[in-house]
């Protein structure tokens, strides 16, 4: 028992390790926070490119269906791997020298942007044919309607699940400690090497819990709202 | 028909197919500015179609459609400078729910006409005095009643200041007791304002009244049109007279 608490636990080891993990960890929130605002932004664009009308927008509709299909199913750590060891090597100027963190964050965007997708293709999917068509009928363009009347309600209705995902992604920025990014993860794996004492990993795992909670407890709270207003409507 | 000019709407063999259902078949119809021309007909008839037709929701498979001198079915026409002008009013409102009333009314002056927010705005209120919701300009449309949301749906329309209004059954999701004040504002649109419309409805008392015309609609085709006093008083055709004995039966006469 004591060997267990030394080894997770120890004041000592914490006092020496948490000011590292602390600095990692502003790298993971760094990180997460870049990445979100890109997934909100791309996601978006993808989510609209694949509801496009018309045959002569098909290509752009495949090629949504594309992406989103491979990076929902790479592993982020595959994906991260791929960038972080092997875009470094290709040698192309303006992208093969940038930073371990830019790498990071663009294995997250691509991983993540194709889930949060779905999410906003499924809210806009729920807003009935009838607000676009009175939409249109008014005389707003197509993509006035989508811009006034069709995202706005669709954003609305998925802000919960897209929350969701993002408390994946702030635990998923762990993994990008693969692609030599010196985050939280790295620190306590380099302390725990050096001195064979864990206790790194608990502060980190605490940090990143912390991080957590607000964001799950929002999204309940969020969910509950919601319901609430729903019964009331339907009463 | 098509040698002399065509009508301020007009309809010259008008089809529309959903794959092989024939939903309007080879129909002509001719509305002059200013009148009221009612729709009436079995639900699945083709009215709803008929009006979405007009302003080109559904494309016409064949025929051809007039509207204010100009053809909308060469391809040649721009939609949504068409739209403006023609407003429509569907069953179920259809009011944007994340928006306030004043901002339903408001969208389309502000980004399809251009107007600033004072001249939309103050143009909004009034039609809302008008239709007697100016005290719900801020609330949103799931405060208000059916019967108010409808009449916020024809003052966002008419906010667009259309040449053409196209009412599709605006009264059938509406309590019986709120069905009134829906048709009293319609009423003032022929009224006041000498607006032209064509209305489907099941409103037959309410046809009888506004309508210069009255047509029937039985799957898809116009088997008898005419002033209300005739359709209604001394159909020509077997079909008519057993639509109206049903819906007479049903007490909406
Ligand atoms: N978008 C659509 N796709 C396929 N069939 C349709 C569509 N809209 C209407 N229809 C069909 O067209 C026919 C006429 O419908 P509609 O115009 O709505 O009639 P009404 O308004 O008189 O009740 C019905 O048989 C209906 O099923
Ligand atoms: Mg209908």
């Amino acid at each position: 028992m004591h060997r267990f608490l030394e080894a997770f636990f120890s004041p000592h080891a914490f006092r020496q390790v948490f000011p590292d993990v602390w600095n990692g960890f502003q790298t993971n929130i760094r990180m997460m926070v870049v990445a979100e605002l890109l997934v909100l932004a791309f996601a978006l664009a993808i989510a609209v490119v694949r509801g496009l009308p018309g045959r002569g927008a098909w290509p752009l509709r495949a090629l949504a269906v594309v992406y989103t299909d491979t990076f929902r199913g790479t592993p982020l750590i595959l994906v991260a791997l791929m960038i972080g060891l092997g875009i470094p090597g290709l040698g192309i100027k303006g992208v093969s020298d940038r930073s371990n963190f830019v790498y990071g964050v663009a294995a997250l965007t691509l991983v993540y942007t194709a889930y949060v997708t779905e999410v906003y293709r499924a809210g806009i999917e729920s807003v009935h044919g009838s607000q676009r068509m009175a939409a249109r009928s008014l005389g707003l363009s197509y993509a006035q309607a989508l811009r006034y009347v069709v995202l706005p309600q669709a954003v609305r209705r998925v802000i919960p699940p897209l929350l969701n995902d993002f408390v994946g992604l702030q635990k998923d920025t762990a993994i990008i400690s693969v692609a030599g990014v010196t985050e939280a993860t790295i620190q306590a794996t380099n302390f725990s090497s050096s001195y064979f004492n864990f206790t790194g990993f608990v502060v980190a795992g605490v940090l990143f819990i912390f991080l957590t909670i607000p964001l799950a407890r929002f999204t309940d709270h969020l969910i509950r709202e919601r319901e609430l207003r729903e019964r009331a409507q339907a009463v | 028909m098509s040698a002399s000019a065509p009508s301020f709407v007009q309809l010259e063999g008008v089809t529309k197919r959903f794959g092989d259902n024939v939903v309007l078949d080879r129909i002509h119809l001719a509305v002059d500015e200013h009148n009221v021309v009612c729709l009436i007909g079995a639900s699945g008839s083709g009215k709803s179609t008929l009006l979405r037709c007009v302003n080109l929701l559904e494309r016409v498979d064949e025929g051809r459609i007039f509207f204010d001198g100009r053809e909308l079915t060469n391809g040649k026409v721009d939609v949504n400078a068409l739209r403006r002008n023609i407003g429509i009013v569907f069953q179920a409102y259809n009011l944007f729910p994340h928006m306030t009333v004043l901002q339903n009314v408001t969208l389309a002056p502000k980004k399809v006409l251009g107007h600033g927010r004072r001249k939309a705005d103050g143009r909004a209120r009034e039609l809302l005095r008008r239709i007697g919701l100016e005290e719900k300009a801020e609330e949103f449309p799931d405060r208000l009643s059916g019967g108010q949301q409808q009449r916020v749906a024809i003052a966002r329309a008419l906010a667009m200041d259309p040449k053409l209004m196209l009412l599709d059954e605006i009264t059938s999701a509406l309590d019986p007791q709120l069905v009134s004040e829906v048709l009293s504002l319609v009423r003032s649109l022929t009224d006041e304002f000498g607006m032209t419309m064509i209305i489907a409805t099941h409103e037959m008392s309410f046809a009888r009244e506004v309508a210069d015309r009255v047509c029937f609609l039985d799957a898809g085709v116009i088997l008898e049109e005419g002033p209300p006093a005739q359709i209604f008083s001394s159909p020509k055709q077997a079909r008519t007279q057993e639509f109206l004995a049903r819906v007479l039966a049903a007490g909406r006469l």
